[in-house]
């Protein structure tokens, strides 16, 4: 268990972490969403105790980081893909954090069996790839067989079979009952391996709720109609309460623009009954849920330091609802 | 690469320590100093130094008396096979900035203290390990440059023996000066953290403190000369010592102050300090 209270970090003029309150809990991955510069990696550095807070605080099992009897069989962290002397191999770097803990050296070998880096223990960390630097950073969070277990960024370099390993790993980690905090940057992935979010924003909290929750929260959710009579439908949906656009589509031909609706407000068997009440024929209605990266865009879209020059979260909601 | 995860149970098999002991810190210390090469190549090149340079130094030495051409005079026979930890000082003090500057620059301090909550401890075991480990190497090398260089000046009837204290103590104190020196490195790498910067404040404070003092009106000068860490910590591996300088002893204590100073900075700090 994580218990953030009024977590605030200053740095110089930039108010970093703003007032955080958050507790993560056992049992189940929560997802650390945020645009660069929110405060995220700020956030999970005071939880280990390694950046002092300007105001308020964070324990782990109900205790500030420096008064853990051996932290590394409380809480495992994997903050930055090279926290590693470079000179030193997988082994060694393992091999020192477990005595400083009191770790017996043949864990050394099991979690670096448990990263599938058996084989090149006695390589240097310094020529491993990123993918292989996280394993690492990932064997040495395991040493201590930690209740709670903090990742910033884990799948970060990783390719297809590396962040299915990740996500697989961290989802039977929280199946046995421990803490699982993880940052990430990528929405899809978040949806697949976070049951709970806590999403930030120049420091601040802007939801904590369950994933389907948020993704539930997004506003994007519309369906597309497409009719032979569209003007007559517009008519009847906007009396309905509906809210229609003409759908934004890519379709280059505006005979084909004229005739697809955007409709939200109103769910699809709704659309359905009206449509056919009034004899209009539908040739189409799709229902198009939101995305988590929806909602995420639309709860972080205030708070993103630096916009790109075209604004992306104008864009209609992708296909694939989660 | 199959994902099972055993790590679980883990717990419940073994018997734990109950809290990190100051003796886990000092093991994890000691292997992180004994696993990275440029200790190997730091003690390497200051063993080279110390030993060659001062064989060196003594055989030529010896040449030029016994073709007349050097006089006994004021020689300082023990002082000439120890003229090589001059150099040594150099890689040693590399090597103190290093065991601790490197933490900070490869990103391994913040699993250190995610590790070791305890930062002053953990600098504490740091420096216990690496301040032992120069010692004994250090007065490793010095009684090897010693019996080398004595058995070379020894053709010229020119040596001295460790029967005679002042040789002794000046042998001893070759490992205990290549330590001061150590200590600041130390005491610089744990107070600047980067490894350019905690290198330049090394050199600058050993060495180009002496340019500095030349800065100073004359009186004063002669006043602070003995007191700068070079010619301070110098004392101890001299036998024949010029007029106004400090006591062997006091010079090393002198030197050690350096050192200290910067270390006590740097551990009152680093609680303070974000990592």
């Amino acid at each position: 268990m994580i218990e953030a209270t009024d977590l605030t970090k200053r740095f110089g003029s930039t108010l970093a972490v703003d007032g955080l309150n958050f507790t993560v809990r056992p049992g189940y991955v929560t997802g650390f969403l945020g645009p660069n510069g929110a405060g995220k990696s700020t956030t999970m550095r005071m939880i280990l105790g390694l950046d002092r807070p300007t105001r308020g605080s964070v324990t782990v099992n109900g205790k500030p980081y420096d008064q853990l009897r051996r932290p590394l069989h409380q809480i495992g962290a994997v903050l930055e893909v090279r926290a590693m002397h470079g000179g030193r191999t997988a082994y060694h770097h393992l091999l020192c954090l477990a005595q400083a803990s009191g770790i017996p050296s043949r864990r050394v070998n099991e979690v670096l069996d448990l990263v599938g880096l058996e084989n090149v223990g006695r390589k240097r960390a310094g020529k491993f790839s990123l993918g292989m630097s996280q394993r690492l950073g990932l064997a040495a969070a395991l040493l201590g067989d930690p209740a709670i277990l903090i990742c910033d960024e884990p799948v970060n370099g990783l390719d297809p079979d590396g962040i299915l390993w990740i996500r697989t790993l961290l989802r039977s980690l929280a199946s046995e009952g421990r803490a699982v905090f993880v940052s990430s940057h990528l929405m899809s992935e978040m949806a697949l391996t976070a049951d709970h979010l806590i999403v930030i924003g120049q420091g601040k909290v802007l939801a904590d709720a369950s994933t389907s929750e948020i993704i539930a929260s997004g506003s994007r959710k519309y369906v597309l109609v497409r009719s032979r009579d569209p003007h007559r439908l517009r008519t009847l949906l906007t009396a309905a309460g509906a809210t229609v656009n003409s759908h934004p589509g890519d379709d280059s031909s505006a005979v084909v623009e004229e005739l697809r609706l955007h409709v939200t407000g109103m769910d699809h068997d709704t659309i359905g009954d009206l449509a056919a009440r009034h004899g209009i024929p539908v040739l189409e209605l799709t229902p198009h849920s939101a995305s988590l990266e929806d909602a995420y865009m639309e709860l972080t879209h205030r708070y993103v330091d630096f916009h790109a020059g075209t604004d992306a979260s104008t864009a209609p909601a992708t296909e694939s609802g989660i | 690469m199959t994902m099972t995860t055993a790590t679980a149970g883990n717990q419940a098999q073994q018997p734990q320590p109950q809290t990190i002991g100051f003796g886990n810190v000092l093991h994890s210390e000691w292997t992180k100093l004994r696993t990275v090469r440029s200790t190997y190549w730091t003690a390497g090149i200051a063993a080279l130094a110390s030993i060659a340079l001062g064989a060196l130094i003594c055989a030529r030495t010896a040449y030029n008396i016994k073709h007349g051409r050097q006089s006994l005079d004021g020689f300082d026979a023990t002082l000439a096979s120890l003229d090589g930890l001059y150099i040594a000082q150099v890689a040693i003090g590399a090597l103190g900035v290093l065991t601790i500057s490197s933490e900070y620059g490869t990103g391994m301090i913040r699993a250190t203290l995610a590790t070791v909550p305890q930062r002053r401890a953990m600098l504490a075991a740091k420096l216990l390990v690496f301040a032992v480990a120069t010692f004994v190497a250090g007065e490793v090398m010095s009684f090897a440059a010693f019996g080398i260089g004595q058995q070379l000046l020894g053709s010229a009837h020119a040596g001295i023996s460790l029967s005679d204290p002042a040789a002794l103590r000046a042998t001893i104190g070759g490992g205990l000066y290549l330590t001061a020196v150590g200590l600041l490195g130390f005491g610089m790498g744990a107070l600047v953290r980067n490894t350019a910067g905690a290198l330049s404040a090394f050199f600058g404070t050993l060495f180009a403190l002496t340019v500095v003092d030349d800065l100073l009106p004359t009186n004063l000068r002669n006043d602070v000369i003995p007191y700068l860490p070079a010619n301070a910590g110098s004392q101890i591996i001299t036998v024949v010592h010029t007029a106004g300088s400090l006591s062997p002893w006091a010079g090393l204590g002198v030197l050690t102050l350096y050192g200290a100073a910067a270390t006590v900075a740097a551990t009152v700090l680093i609680t303070r300090r974000d990592a």
